[in-house]
This record gives structure tokens, C-alpha cells and sequence, in this order.
């Protein structure tokens, strides 16, 4: 019988990682770490996890330390967040590229200066580019789930992908919730054991890693977008087997009271649990509004986006992070998105919950509101703020 | 003597004809470190895993879609290999141990340039010593980031001209002294260090052989003479090695469990400026400079001697 109990996000992260009968782990505790690691090392010293546990000296040796482990078939996991990200830049690329299915939680948080801990989607936005499965979670349930479900996907041979799960630094990762943990062997029928077909063996030697001189760089990079692109159809295929055993069903984007809603308002992580008790209060007074959340972020989900929000007149998008120069990356990319459609809806954007500042039902309210007004009065700003003492002014594009 | 011991030890063929870093391959004429690695490889034997930094030996042996390597061979990145061998040593173990996979005692094995040691990698290695992993690691020392155009590096030796450092009016090159590996290496109490030439062919398998199987870190200098980089005639890659040794420059040594033995100890060391004249990269300096040169020389010999007298194997 599987159990609900009370955890941690990141205790629920260190459990599912333990049920996936994880071989190596490689974790630094760079400010900020999380109780992941923590949480693996003691059950590998109290034998709850027969796991190779690396204590490395850097989050770049923690990677470092996960590709080689991976390269030898080891299913191999690391937790980081923030300034450990940034550290271990280079080495997430090779991951990727090396194809790699390393599974990495990252606990997201803002980025120094001035120095902070707490959490925003700065650390997240700047890997975007490095061709990592990402996804993002809600609450511990998902936490739990996901990175399950990280290890099936990445590991998939179709794949062989790394994968990272997103939680957000404190507002989740050090959070209790109630969550419900499965028996073993639901969770050996829905993750198979890792074969990585292309495992360094002295009975079968391979070369991996060779330098790309120009005249096949190009082809290498380009048959990898090829391959990471595909990689969906598993994601979905992997969250159905996910459904059909444990009975939670999750989709690359999540929708939420969307019924003949003709606004929108879009969230990442878990701030989207605070924006839904805004939107029911709103839908329960007659209001035509609902939330979109996007769970998968890479590869990018145009596809079920455009179907998401195919009735909608105004999508109010809320970024955690600021591209610099440009706005709210998830503002961005889904405008982006959106550009060669025929009926494209006003997207409004939002930017707050920056380094740990929370977001209230009542800055939602504001989001909302204000969204609505820049719709009929119109306005100049690319973004506005939310929650962030002083107005912004002057920001067009 | 002992290394006609040694050559008995390996009875009438002493090197293996199988090749397992093979030709192909895009280094330069005279190459040192090459023939080193060769040499390394063949004393490695098959069952390795070898993880690869950055550098001269990355770039000469792996352009996609070729390989030298008929070992499992990986490369990641530059600083990283140290890393890179622990996350295999490590993965190795616990397939192992879950009987995942056989025992088979692969031996893991780094292997980098002076740059990716002694510079950028020095973190990742102090950390995978003080971890205590079971691998060894190569350092092919060329004294400068030779496959980027010879910019200079904490191994280069004083008084050398590189791109970075180069001898002019106001300077003679480098003008630091060349940071100690082996003695770093050494101070993580790790089981083996050892030093190596490729010049001393039987010396240097001899070392990668017993490095390879002592259980726990082993780290092996090897002086890996550029014929690019240091300026010298293609044909002199060996006697240019020879003399490293001949003058002190670099002595071959050995540590186990903290206990030393001089490898090769002339009665008399030659002096330096036989060594120094054949490099174009020492052509500038002057009669004094080479004297300074030949003090440190002398210096740092009997800093090594007193230490081996101490402690001795």
C-alpha cells in the first residue's frame, strides 16, 4: 500500500531518487544547497541506499563527477541551485551534448550580485539554451513524482537525455506538504533498469567526447536538436505510464478553470498554487479567467501551448527573472511563440518574486487587474512590475 | 643497475607490440609526449578506462569522426578530468558491488597536460586525491599550454620564453619558478608519486605499470619534451630528455606511502647549459642568467636528496 505522508520537497526529491535505486550521486554544498543531498547521504550511511556517494569539491566536479559516472551505465543524480548552476555552466552543456541522462533537481534561486539565496528562475532561465529536459514542479507531490519520472525519460534510449526537475528555492523546496509515496514495486514496473547502449567497456572500446573540427560541428549540433525535439513524444509517453500506475496524470501545460476563459493568466512553479486561489475566488464571482502554468519548459511546448490558448484574448504572463536587455524570458518565448498564428492573443507582461520576494493572492489581484487596464488603455512598457517598490518607466520594445 | 633489472624483470620483449593509442594521430614530428603516452598505454594494457583533459593529446588523437584510442576513452572538458575519473571510479564500484557488472578491475585513468594539472584542474585533483579514489593520473608535462601557442603556465621553468611570458628588454621570460607537482601531488598522502621521461623508456612503463595497480591515488609527472613549444631539432626529442635528467633539472623519483627513491642519481650532475642550449626557448639568456639558473638547479637537488635521505624507500 502506498503511503501519505508529511515531507519536504526536497526530502520527497531525496526519496524518489532513493526508490529510483540511484548508483551515484555527486553533490556540493554550495551556498545554497538544499537537505537533497543531505538527506541521500544519510541514507547511504545508514545503508537505506546502496549508492556510491561522491562528496566532491565543486558543483563543477559534481557534474564532472556525474558524466563519468554515467558514461560507465551508473544512473546518477546531483541536486544544486543558484550560484552552483552557474558554476557548473560549462559541464551542464556537456551533459547534454554527450548525452548524458543525468538527473539534476535544481532548486531555483537568484543569482549574485548582491549575494542572495533565496529563490526566483534567474538559475533556470540561464540554462535554457543547454538542451536539458526541463520541467517544473507545483508542490512535494510533484517533486516526488517528477523526478521519477526524470530517470524513465532521460534514460529512455530513444532519449538519452539529461533531465532537470525545477523546484523553487524555499517557497517549495523547504516546504512540508502531505505527499504520497508508492510501494517499491509500483515504482520498479513503471522505471526499468538503466542500460546505457553506449557505456565505456574496455571488451568494446568507444572514443566519447572527440573534438568537432567545422566540418561536422554543425551536423553534430543540429542531428542533437533533431534528437532533443523527438525526446517529447517520450515525455508524454512517460507521463501516461506515470498516470496509468500512480494515477496522477501530468501534461507540458497545465491548465486550470480554462473553460471559455478569454483571459489568461501564466505562471511557472509553484506560485501557480497561490494564482489558482485567485482565479477560483475570480471564478466564482462570473469572471471568464483561467491559469495556465507551463510544466514542461524545454523542449518548449508549442504544440499544446497554442492549443491551450487558442480561445484566449489576453494571456497575463509572470516572470521570475529578468533577461536583461530584453524582459521576461516565459513573456519572451511565448510571445515568440505566438507571433505566426492567426488569431494572436494580447500578451501582458509581469515581472516580480525576484531573490525570495513572495507573491500574495492580492499581487496576483493586482497582475490581473493591471493587466486588464494596460489591455484597454494600452501602454509603452514592455513589462511592468509587480510587488517591487518604485515604477518602472521608459522600458519599450 | 636497476634499470638492467628491470629490463630482466620484462624477460626478451619488453614492450608490448599491441598498440592501444595508435597511429593516425595529428601530433607533431618529435613529440615527447607522444611517445610517452604510447609508452604509458601499452604499459596500461586494455583493460583502462582512460578520461582525457583538453589539450594536445585530446586534440591530436580525437577529431570526430576519427579516434586513436582502442580504449575506452572519454574526454569532457578541460579541468575537469580529475572529476570526470572519480564519477567512473565511482561508477565502476557500485555497478560492482550491486553486481550490476563482473569484477573486472578496469583501472581508471586521468590523463592532462601541465595547464589542466597544474593550473585550471588543480582543484578537481587535490579533490579526487583527498577522496581517496582508486585511479591514476598522468600528468604530460610540456611546461606550457602548448596546444593553444605555447602560453605559459605555473609549469613553466624560470627563465624560459613562451607567448605569454616572452624574454624581451625588460624581462627574461618566465620569472617564476616551476611549481611542484609531485611534491603537491605528494602532499595529499597519496599511496604513489612518482616522476618519468619518456627518454627512459622502461623507467616510465615501469612506474605507470605499479601506479596503476596500487590501490588508492597515484599521480605520475612525466616530462614530455615539445619540440614546438621548447624550439629544438625533431630528432632531439630523446636526448633532450636524457639531459633533463643528466643536469637535475629533473630527476626521476619515486614515493611510496611517503618514502622516497632516486631513480636516476649521477655521481656528478652535468651542468645545465647542456640542456638549456639545445631550446630555442632559452636562446636569450645570458652567461649570469644560466648561473642563476644552474644555483636553482643545484638547489632544488639537494632539497630532493635531503628529502629522500630522510624518508628513504
Amino acid at each position: 500500500m502506498s503511503k501519505r505522508i508529511g515531507l519536504e520537497a526536497s526530502f520527497a526529491t531525496a526519496e524518489a531518487a532513493r526508490m529510483a535505486d540511484v548508483d551515484v550521486i555527486a553533490a556540493y554544498p554550495i551556498t545554497p544547497q538544499t537537505h537533497i543531498p543531505e538527506r541521500l547521504a544519510e541514507m547511504v550511511a545508514d545503508g537505506e541506499l546502496n549508492a556510491a556517494y561522491v562528496p566532491v569539491e565543486s558543483e563543477h566536479s559534481a557534474m564532472s563527477a556525474c558524466l563519468g559516472a554515467a558514461a560507465v551505465g551508473a544512473r546518477t543524480f546531483t541536486a544544486t541551485a543558484g550560484q552552483g548552476l552557474e558554476l557548473m555552466h560549462e559541464v551542464v552543456y556537456a551533459a547534454s551534448s554527450m548525452r548524458y541522462p543525468v538527473v539534476m533537481t535544481v532548486c531555483n534561486r537568484a543569482l549574485s550580485a548582491p549575494l542572495s539565496v533565496w529563490g526566483d528562475h534567474s538559475d533556470a532561465m540561464a540554462v535554457r539554451d543547454t538542451a536539458w529536459i526541463q520541467v517544473f514542479c507545483q508542490n512535494s507531490q510533484e517533486a516526488f513524482d517528477l523526478t521519477l519520472w526524470a530517470f524513465r525519460v532521460g534514460e529512455d534510449p530513444k532519449v538519452l537525455f539529461p533531465v532537470m526537475v525545477h523546484l523553487d528555492g524555499f517557497h517549495l523546496s523547504h516546504v512540508t506538504e502531505p505527499v504520497i509515496l508508492p510501494e517499491q514495486e509500483e515504482v520498479d514496473r513503471f522505471l526499468p533498469r538503466f542500460h546505457y547502449p553506449f557505456a565505456l567497456d574496455p571488451n568494446r572500446p568507444m572514443t566519447h567526447g572527440g573534438f568537432g573540427p567545422p566540418d561536422i560541428y554543425s551536423e553534430a549540433k543540429i542531428a542533437q536538436e533533431l534528437a532533443f525535439r523527438q525526446s517529447k513524444e517520450v515525455v508524454l509517453q512517460g507521463w501516461k505510464e506515470f498516470g496509468d500506475i500512480f494515477g496522477r496524470y501530468y501534461r507540458p501545460v497545465e491548465s486550470y478553470r480554462i473553460e471559455g476563459a478569454k483571459t489568461l493568466l501564466m505562471t511557472m512553479g509553484s506560485f501557480t498554487e497561490t494564482a489558482k486561489i485567485v482565479i477560483d475566488d475570480r471564478r466564482d464571482k462570473g469572471e471568464a479567467i483561467g491559469l495556465i502554468s507551463l510544466r514542461l519548459w524545454r523542449p518548449f511546448p508549442f504544440e499544446e501551448f497554442r492549443q491551450a490558448v487558442k480561445d484566449a484574448k489576453i494571456i497575463i504572463i509572470f516572470d521570475r527573472c529578468i533577461s536583461s536587455g530584453m524582459g521576461g524570458p516565459v513573456f519572451s518565448e511565448v510571445r515568440s511563440a505566438l507571433y505566426n498564428e492567426e488569431a494572436r492573443p494580447k500578451v501582458i507582461s509581469f515581472i516580480g518574486g525576484l531573490g525570495g520576494r513572495n507573491m500574495s493572492e492580492k499581487d496576483f489581484d493586482y497582475v490581473i487587474n493591471r493587466g486588464k487596464e494596460i489591455v484597454e488603455k494600452g501602454s509603452e512598457k514592455m513589462f511592468e512590475t509587480v510587488g517591487i517598490r518604485g515604477k518602472v518607466t521608459s522600458i519599450r520594445g | 643497475m636497476r634499470m638492467l633489472k628491470e629490463f630482466i624483470k620484462f624477460g626478451k620483449n619488453p614492450v608490448t607490440t599491441e598498440e592501444f593509442f595508435t597511429a593516425g594521430h595529428s601530433f607533431c614530428i618529435g613529440c615527447g609526449e607522444a611517445l610517452a603516452l604510447r609508452l604509458a598505454c601499452k604499459a596500461l594494457g586494455s583493460n583502462v578506462i582512460i578520461a582525457n583533459a583538453t589539450g594536445c593529446i585530446e586534440i591530436c588523437t580525437s577529431p570526430l569522426p576519427v579516434t586513436s584510442w582502442r580504449v575506452p576513452w572519454i574526454h569532457t572538458l578541460f579541468e575537469n578530468t580529475a572529476a570526470t575519473i572519480s564519477g567512473v571510479e565511482a561508477g565502476l564500484k557500485i555497478l560492482t558491488k550491486k553486481g550490476k557488472m563482473p569484477d573486472r578491475h578496469i583501472k581508471c585513468v586521468a590523463v592532462a597536460g601541465d595547464g589542466g594539472t597544474a593550473d585550471i584542474g588543480i582543484q578537481a585533483l587535490s579533490g579526487a586525491f583527498e577522496r581517496n579514489h582508486d585511479f591514476l593520473y598522468l600528468c604530460f608535462d610540456n611546461e606550457a599550454y602548448m596546444n593553444t601557442g605555447i602560453q605559459r603556465s605555473s609549469a613553466t621553468p624560470y627563465g624560459a620564453s613562451t607567448t605569454t611570458a616572452p624574454a624581451g628588454k625588460f624581462s627574461i621570460g618566465q620569472v617564476t619558478r616551476k611549481k611542484n607537482m609531485a611534491a603537491i601531488a605528494a602532499a595529499h598522502d597519496i599511496p604513489y608519486v612518482a616522476t618519468a621521461c619518456p627518454s627512459y623508456h622502461l623507467d616510465l612503463m615501469e612506474k605507470v605499470r605499479k601506479g596503476a595497480e596500487i590501490k588508492g591515488p597515484a599521480y605520475i609527472h612525466i616530462l614530455s619534451p615539445c619540440p614546438t613549444g621548447w624550439r629544438y631539432r625533431s630528432d632531439l626529442a630523446i636526448t633532450i630528455g636524457q639531459l633533463a635528467v643528466q643536469t637535475g633539472i629533473f630527476p626521476l623519483y619515486e614515493i611510496e606511502y611517503g618514502r622516497y627513491r632516486l631513480n636516476a642519481d649521477p655521481p656528478k650532475l652535468k651542468p645545465i647549459e647542456e640542456y638549456l642550449k639545445l631550446q630555442g626557448r632559452y636562446r636569450h639568456l645570458t652567461d649570469k642568467q644560466v648561473q642563476r639558473i644552474q644555483e636553482m638547479v643545484n638547489e632544488d637537488y639537494v632539497k630532493l636528496k635531503e628529502k629522500a635521505a630522510a624518508s628513504p624507500l
